[in-house]
C-alpha cells in the first residue's frame, strides 16, 4: 500500500492578535505548528500502514523552514518526506496549490492520499477535494472513522450535518479527516533519531513537470483585494451611566421595538 | 500583484516586520525588503506609516480562451437532503436575486435529485430558471456525480457567478467543480456584492483563523464561485404567483467510484435548538467559570431562549462544544443575541453577526464585540445580568 499524507505548516492562529488601532495582525511570537487536522491525517496513515503494510510519504508545499514539519512527521513514523519548495510556488491560492500537490503525488504514485479537513489559517477545506479532482480520483471528506481497509477498497464514516454516512471507495482515493478520527501519537525515541538523519527530498517546479501558467500568483484564479478589521455597526448604542441607568435604557429600547 | 518596498520612502522603522503573517519582510541595508515567502496578502500595505509598501500592476495570465464578458447569469446550487431543499438554498436565492438584478441578468437555480414540486419552490423564492435533474443517482450524496453534472452544465451555459451553501455537501464537491473548470472558489463568504464596472464579485470572508476579514476577487476567470454558510444571508421574498422555467436535465455519463452504503442520524438536540432559537444568551471567557452559565440559563429561560458559547468558554471546558457559536462552531441568526463576557474575535463574530439585535455585555469598553452590537452595556456581567433579570420581571409585571 502506497500512502501519501499532505500536511501544511501554519501559524498557530489561536495565538494571533489584532492591533486595535491599525486593524492589522500582530504576528510577533506566534509559533509555527503542523496544522492540527494534518496531525490526525499522519496518524491515520500510520495506522493504515500498520494494518495493511506499505510505505508512508509525507508531502508539504512551503518555504524551506517547512522542513521541520516534515521531520516531525518522520519522528512520528513516516518513511519518507518531500518538500515542495520553489520561488515560483509563492502566492498560490487553493487551485494552484492543489495543482502543485497533484503533480507531486502523480510522481510519487499513491493508493491512498490523506489530508486534514482544512488548515486553520485559511479554513477553506478546498485543497483536498481539488487535489483529488486534478488527480482524477474519488475523494471522501470529513472522515471520522476508518471501518475497513481491504485490498481493493476502503470503507469509512463520513461526518455530515445530522449524523454520518458510511461510504465505500475503490483505490486510489483521497480522504480528508476530522479530529474525531484518532489521537495523534507522540514521536518515539527511535523516530526522533530517524528524523534527525532523514534526507528530505526537495522538489521544485521542474522536478514535478508543473505548467508555469498554473502555479504561483500568476496561476491563481483568486486574488486578495484587501484585508480589514470588521467595521462598527452604524446604528449601535453603547449606554452610559451607572449599571442601573444602562439597564433601564436597554429595557426602554427593547420595549420600544416590542422585544419585551 | 507583486508587493514591493519603495526604498526612497522607506525609513527602516521596522513597523511592517511583525505585521507579516508569513515572515516575508526583512531589513536589508537599513530598508525593508520583501522576500520570496510573500503570499501577497497585502496586510503590510496599511501598516507602513510612510506608505512605502506598494503593489505594482502586472499583466495577469488568463487561461480562458474566451473573454470574461462571454459569461452571463447568476447561478445558485440548491442542495437537497432526502428530497427536501435545504433552507440555505433559499438564503442563497435571496442574495443571488440581488446580484442578478444588479447585473441585469437571469437568476438560475440548479437542483439534483428532488421532486419537481421542490423545483417550483425555487422559482417562488426568486429563481427565473431551474436546471433540474431527477435521476436517482443524486438521491444520496456522492461527490463525483454531483461534480460532473454541475461542471458540464456550467461549461455548456457559461454563468458568470455560481454560489453554493458552505455545508458538508457544498464544501466537499464544489471545490472539485472549481478545479475541473479551472476557476477560483472562495469558501465561507460572509458578504457578496458586485463591482458593477468590472462585473467582479467582491467576496468577503474571514482570514487567518478568523482574526481578520479579507475581500477576494476572481478577476480573470469565470464563473466566479463562492460558498456561503447557512444563516449568514437573509432569505429573499417568497412570491406565490412567480413564474419561471424548469429545464429537465439528463444525467448522462455520470458515474461514481464512491458509494454511500448507509446514512445514520445522530441529531444533537442542542445544536438544533441553537440554530432555530429566537433568543440566544451566550457566554465567553469573561464568565470566569462554569457556574456563570447557570446565571445565563436563568436569563435564557426567562426570555424563552437558549444558551450559546464562545470558543474560549468551550476550550476552557465550561460548556460542551455543541453550544459553540462561530466559524468553527454553529452559525446562528436569532432575533436577539445577548453576548456576555465575549470579547468578540472575528471567528466568533462571523457566527452571529447577522442576528437582528445584538446586546453586548462586557467589562472592556474597547472589546470588538461592541463594534457589532446594537446595544452595549459596559460593566461587570455578574452585576448586570442579575439586575437585568430583575428589571425584565418588573417590566413584565407592570404591563
Amino acid at each position: 500500500m502506497k500512502i501519501v499524507v499532505c500536511i501544511k505548516q501554519v501559524p498557530d492562529t489561536a495565538e494571533v492578535r489584532i492591533n486595535p488601532e491599525t486593524g492589522t495582525l500582530i504576528r510577533e511570537g506566534v509559533p509555527s505548528i503542523i496544522n492540527p487536522y494534518d496531525m490526525h491525517a499522519i496518524e491515520a496513515g500510520l495506522q493504515i500502514r500498520e494494518k495493511a503494510g506499505g510505505n508512508l510519504t509525507v508531502v508539504t508545499m512551503g518555504p524551506p523552514q517547512a522542513e521541520s514539519a516534515l521531520r516531525y512527521a518522520i519522528s512520528m513514523g513516516a518513511d519518507d518526506a518531500v518538500l515542495l519548495t520553489d520561488k515560483a510556488f509563492a502566492g498560490s491560492d487553493t487551485w494552484a496549490t492543489s495543482y502543485i500537490l497533484s503533480k507531486a503525488i502523480e510522481k510519487l504514485g499513491a493508493d491512498i492520499i490523506i489530508c486534514g479537513k482544512q488548515a486553520i489559517d485559511g479554513d477553506t477545506a478546498q485543497v483536498g477535494p481539488e487535489t483529488a479532482e486534478f488527480l482524477g480520483i474519488p475523494h471522501i471528506s470529513y472522515v471520522r472513522r476508518i471501518e475497513d481497509v481491504e485490498r481493493n477498497s476502503i470503507r469509512v464514516q463520513r461526518m455530515m450535518d445530522e449524523g454520518y454516512d458510511i461510504v465505500e471507495s475503490s483505490f486510489p482515493v483521497l480522504l480528508t479527516v476530522v479530529r474525531e478520527l484518532n489521537e495523534p501519537r507522540l514521536p518515539s525515541l527511535k523516530g526522533k533519531m530517524a528524523a534527525k538523519k532523514a534526507e528530505i527530498k526537495k522538489w521544485g517546479s521542474s522536478d514535478i513537470n508543473a505548467d508555469d501558467k498554473k502555479i504561483g500568483l500568476k496561476g491563481s484564479p483568486t486574488q486578495v483585494k484587501n484585508i480589514f478589521a470588521p467595521e462598527a455597526r452604524a446604528d449601535r448604542k453603547i449606554f452610559q451611566g451607572t449599571t442601573e441607568e444602562q439597564i433601564n435604557a436597554l429595557i426602554k429600547e427593547l420595549k420600544g421595538i416590542k422585544c419585551l | 500583484m507583486p508587493i514591493v518596498v519603495n526604498i526612497n520612502k522607506c525609513t527602516g522603522c521596522k513597523e511592517c516586520l511583525t505585521s507579516c503573517p508569513f515572515d516575508a519582510i526583512e531589513i536589508r541595508e537599513g530598508k525593508a525588503f520583501i522576500n520570496e515567502y510573500c503570499n501577497f496578502c497585502k496586510t503590510c500595505l496599511s501598516v507602513c506609516p510612510e506608505g512605502a509598501i506598494e503593489e505594482i500592476e502586472e499583466a495577469s495570465v488568463t487561461l480562458y480562451s474566451s473573454p470574461v464578458t462571454d459569461f452571463k447569469g447568476v447561478w445558485v446550487f440548491a442542495e437537497q437532503r432526502e428530497g427536501k431543499i435545504a433552507s440555505v438554498s433559499y438564503e442563497l436565492l435571496g442574495t443571488g436575486r440581488k446580484l442578478a438584478d444588479e447585473l441585469n441578468v437571469e437568476l438560475s437555480a440548479v437542483l439534483f435529485g428532488a421532486s419537481e414540486r421542490e423545483a417550483e419552490e425555487l422559482i417562488k423564492w426568486g429563481a427565473d430558471k431551474v436546471y433540474f435533474c431527477e435521476d436517482n443517482i443524486f438521491e444520496k450524496f456522492n461527490d463525483e456525480p454531483y461534480a460532473k453534472l454541475l461542471s458540464s452544465l456550467i461549461e455548456t451555459h457559461n454563468p458568470e457567478i455560481v454560489i453554493a451553501g458552505a455545508t458538508p455537501i457544498g464544501r466537499s464537491f464544489i471545490p472539485r467543480v472549481a478545479a475541473r473548470i479551472g476557476t477560483g472558489l472562495t469558501a465561507d463568504c460572509t458578504s457578496l456584492s458586485m463591482d458593477r464596472e468590472t462585473r467582479n464579485l467582491l467576496q468577503v470572508r474571514p482570514a487567518f483563523g478568523g482574526n481578520i476579514m479579507a475581500t477576494i476577487l476572481c478577476p480573470f476567470r469565470r464563473p466566479q464561485m463562492a460558498t456561503v454558510r447557512p444563516r449568514v444571508m437573509k432569505k429573499g421574498e417568497y412570491k406565490e404567483g412567480k413564474k419561471g422555467v424548469i429545464i429537465h436535465i439528463a444525467a448522462d455519463n455520470v458515474s461514481s467510484r464512491t458509494r454511500v452504503i448507509d446514512t445514520i442520524k445522530e441529531v444533537s438536540g442542542i445544536a438544533v435548538n441553537l440554530q432555530e432559537a429566537d433568543i440566544i444568551v451566550a457566554g465567553g471567557r469573561g464568565l470566569g467559570n462554569t457556574k456563570g452559565f447557570e446565571l445565563l440559563k436563568e436569563l435564557a429561560e426567562l426570555l424563552g431562549g437558549t444558551i450559546g458559547a464562545s470558543r474560549a468558554a468551550v476550550d476552557e471546558g465550561w460548556i460542551s462544544y455543541s453550544h459553540q457559536v462561530g466559524q468553527t462552531g454553529k452559525t446562528v441568526c436569532p432575533k436577539i443575541y445577548i453576548a456576555c463576557g465575549i470579547s468578540g474575535a472575528v471567528q466568533h463574530l462571523v457566527g452571529m453577526q447577522s442576528s437582528d439585535i445584538i446586546i453586548a455585555i462586557n467589562k472592556n469598553s474597547e472589546a470588538p464585540i461592541f463594534n457589532v452590537a446594537t446595544y452595549g452595556i459596559v460593566g461587570d456581567l455578574y452585576e448586570i445580568v442579575p439586575l437585568f433579570i430583575k428589571k425584565i420581571r418588573e417590566a413584565r409585571g407592570s404591563t
